[in-house]
């Protein structure tokens, strides 16, 4: 689902973010992607989302090189992406159904299935009767979840999250990666992006462990695998 | 690889694929023209200042262009209805003049004759002049009668000039005039007013383009973070223009909507004083509107040149926002 050759990103006037990384996503699987701050993780997602472009080597999603996508296919490239961010990024203008059915509307679906896609993802999330209300009216954790709704409402096969639960406290955050979990039963790819160790240990997914740009640890959902102990950059956070 | 591509897309491309996309693009038009309209609705004191400044815009050149075309249908009649002078013979007895005066007050084509003999002319001049020493040691009067005909006002331009010549090939006539030189003038000043209208036309319309550029450069400030996360869920470049290119329509309709108005209410306005000072003039005058090709045009114009600003402002500022 998502392969890095030899990647390697460095930002213009900053140091090297990723360092030659190899890295292989099967379809199906369901990825935590951790490591000290700095580490390399968002750049690491940015890459998949085609928000940034690897400086070295290529990235290939779904089967397609990254570095085929010329800009303006970029956007009916990330039509096939689910993307959850840390801060939701809902549009305070509109309610919480419009905010979902938005990759809808933009895809050019018609009313009706708008209509029952978006009921069906809210009810995914647990929101069912919160279509009406301004996303700004509620809760930390049931904004996520309308992230997560917006985000799966036209059923890409691969979610991608940066610290989904970065702002919500322990209870919530087990909620909204159950609730990830129930995407993954439905076949769907996830690569998460999380400092909490502690729930992703608990939850016992495959981990991907980066530190300064590198892969220092990677480690099957069993606990098969390599980790890097010791590293100095690892383990301190 | 170029064939199996195609039959990949093929099934999509035909039937009801087909329609199917064609009716979603109008849905997305409908989505995007609403909502830009909705979102000027709720703002309505800086959407009614862009829009008002954008009619005014609009209304002067068309209130010049009305003013110009009134005053050309206004002096269409003057070439033909101008007086001339008709100078006879130095010397010639006044009786004679006067049946010459008579004779061409019969004429058809001829509304009136005014006779001024040598020696009125003379006093005339004395009066107006200040040259009164030098005529006096002229000795004998150098002005000779003159008839003032004034033409129907029913000839054109050509029988004017053609009445002039039968009454300059008469025995007793020196010298025609025909008096075109002020109407010539007008009309001058009226070709300038008409370029000078073209040219605030052309600047005012640009300032309708900056106007609403600038109006959805700042839109699209405000809304950076809304364009990044559309951006980030697939929304296309076309699709995160189009609600901008609608917003600049609407200011443009609505500019030049307003632009009618002002310019038909001054017309209302001005009817009537101007029907008072033609009437005073014995003038049959009354303005004239741009009427409803000219109403459209305007409307017609505001829309363009609004729509044209805010393509301006999104092919400028749309591309610099990614999402990071
Ligand atoms: N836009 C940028 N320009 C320059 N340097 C950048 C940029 N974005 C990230 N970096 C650098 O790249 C490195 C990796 O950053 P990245 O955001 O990927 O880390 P991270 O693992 O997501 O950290 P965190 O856990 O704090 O979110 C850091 O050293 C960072 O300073
Ligand atoms: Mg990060």
């Amino acid at each position: 689902m998502i392969r890095f050759e030899a990647v390697g990103k460095r930002y213009p006037g900053g140091g090297e973010a990723l360092a030659t990384l190899d890295l292989d996503i099967a379809p199906g699987e369901f990825v935590f992607l951790t490591g000290p701050s700095g580490a390399g993780k968002s750049t690491l997602l940015k890459l998949v989302a085609l928000i940034e472009r690897p400086s070295r080597g290529q990235v290939i999603v779904n089967g397609q090189s990254t570095r085929q996508i010329p800009r303006r296919r970029i956007a009916q490239f990330r039509r096939g992406l689910g993307i959850v961010f840390q801060d939701h990024k809902l549009l305070a203008d509109r309610n919480v159904f419009d905010n979902v059915a938005l990759p809808l509307i933009i895809a050019g679906f018609s009313p009706r299935d708008i209509n029952r896609r978006v009921r069906a993802a809210l009810d995914l999330v647990g929101l069912a009767n919160k279509g009406p209300r301004n996303p700004m009216t509620l809760s930390t954790g049931e904004q996520q979840r309308v992230g997560i709704a917006r985000a799966v409402v036209s059923k890409p096969p691969l979610l991608i999250a940066d610290e989904p639960t970065g702002n919500l406290d322990p209870e919530l955050s087990l909620e909204i990666m159950r609730l990830f979990e129930r995407f993954n039963e439905l076949g769907v790819t996830l690569l998460i992006a999380s400092h909490d160790i502690d729930l992703i240990t608990r939850l016992g997914h495959r981990r991907v462990m980066l530190a300064e740009g590198r892969l220092v640890g990677d480690t099957a959902a069993d606990g098969s695998g390599y980790d890097v102990d010791g590293d100095p950059a690892y383990g301190q956070d | 690889m170029a064939r199996t591509r195609r039959s990949e897309r093929g099934p999509r491309r035909s039937g009801p694929g087909m329609v199917a996309r064609i009716r979603a693009y109008f849905r997305q038009h409908a989505h995007h023209s609403l909502g830009a309209l909705g979102r000027l609705a709720r703002q309505p004191v800086a959407s009614l200042l862009t829009v008002a400044v954008i009619g005014i815009a609009l209304a002067l050149p068309a209130g010049l262009n009305v003013l110009v075309a009134n005053a050309r249908v206004l002096s269409a009649g003057w070439e033909s209805a101008v007086d001339f002078s008709v100078y006879l013979q130095h010397g010639l007895e006044l009786e004679r003049a006067e049946a010459l005066a008579a004779q061409t007050r019969a004429r058809s084509g001829i509304a009136a004759v005014e006779i001024i003999s040598a020696e009125a002319a003379l006093a005339e001049f004395r009066e107006h002049s200040g040259f009164t020493a030098a005529l006096e040691s002229l000795g004998e009067n150098p002005l000779p009668h003159t008839l003032v005909v004034r033409p129907a006002p029913t000839l054109d331009a050509g029988a004017v000039a053609a009445l002039a010549a039968e009454l300059e090939a008469l025995e007793e006539v020196e010298l025609v005039q025909l008096d075109t030189a002020w109407v010539e003038r007008f009309l001058g000043i009226i070709d300038i007013a008409r370029r000078a209208t073209e040219v605030t036309l052309l600047l005012l319309g640009l300032a309708v383009i900056i106007i609403v550029g600038n109006t959805i450069r700042l839109d699209i400030q405000n809304r950076r973070s809304e364009i990044e996360v559309m951006k980030l869920i697939g929304g296309s470049d076309g699709f995160i223009r189009r609600p901008f290119l609608y917003g600049g329509l609407w200011y443009g309709i609505t500019g030049g909507l307003l632009a009618v108005i002002l310019t038909g209410a001054a017309l209302l306005a001005l009817a009537a004083p101007v029907g008072r000072l033609a009437g005073l003039y014995g003038s049959e005058f009354s303005l004239v509107g741009p009427g409803m090709a000219g109403f459209a045009a305007l409307l017609g114009a505001g829309t363009l040149l609004g729509w044209l600003g805010a393509w301006v402002a999104t092919a400028r500022h749309l591309r610099e926002i990614e999402p990071t």
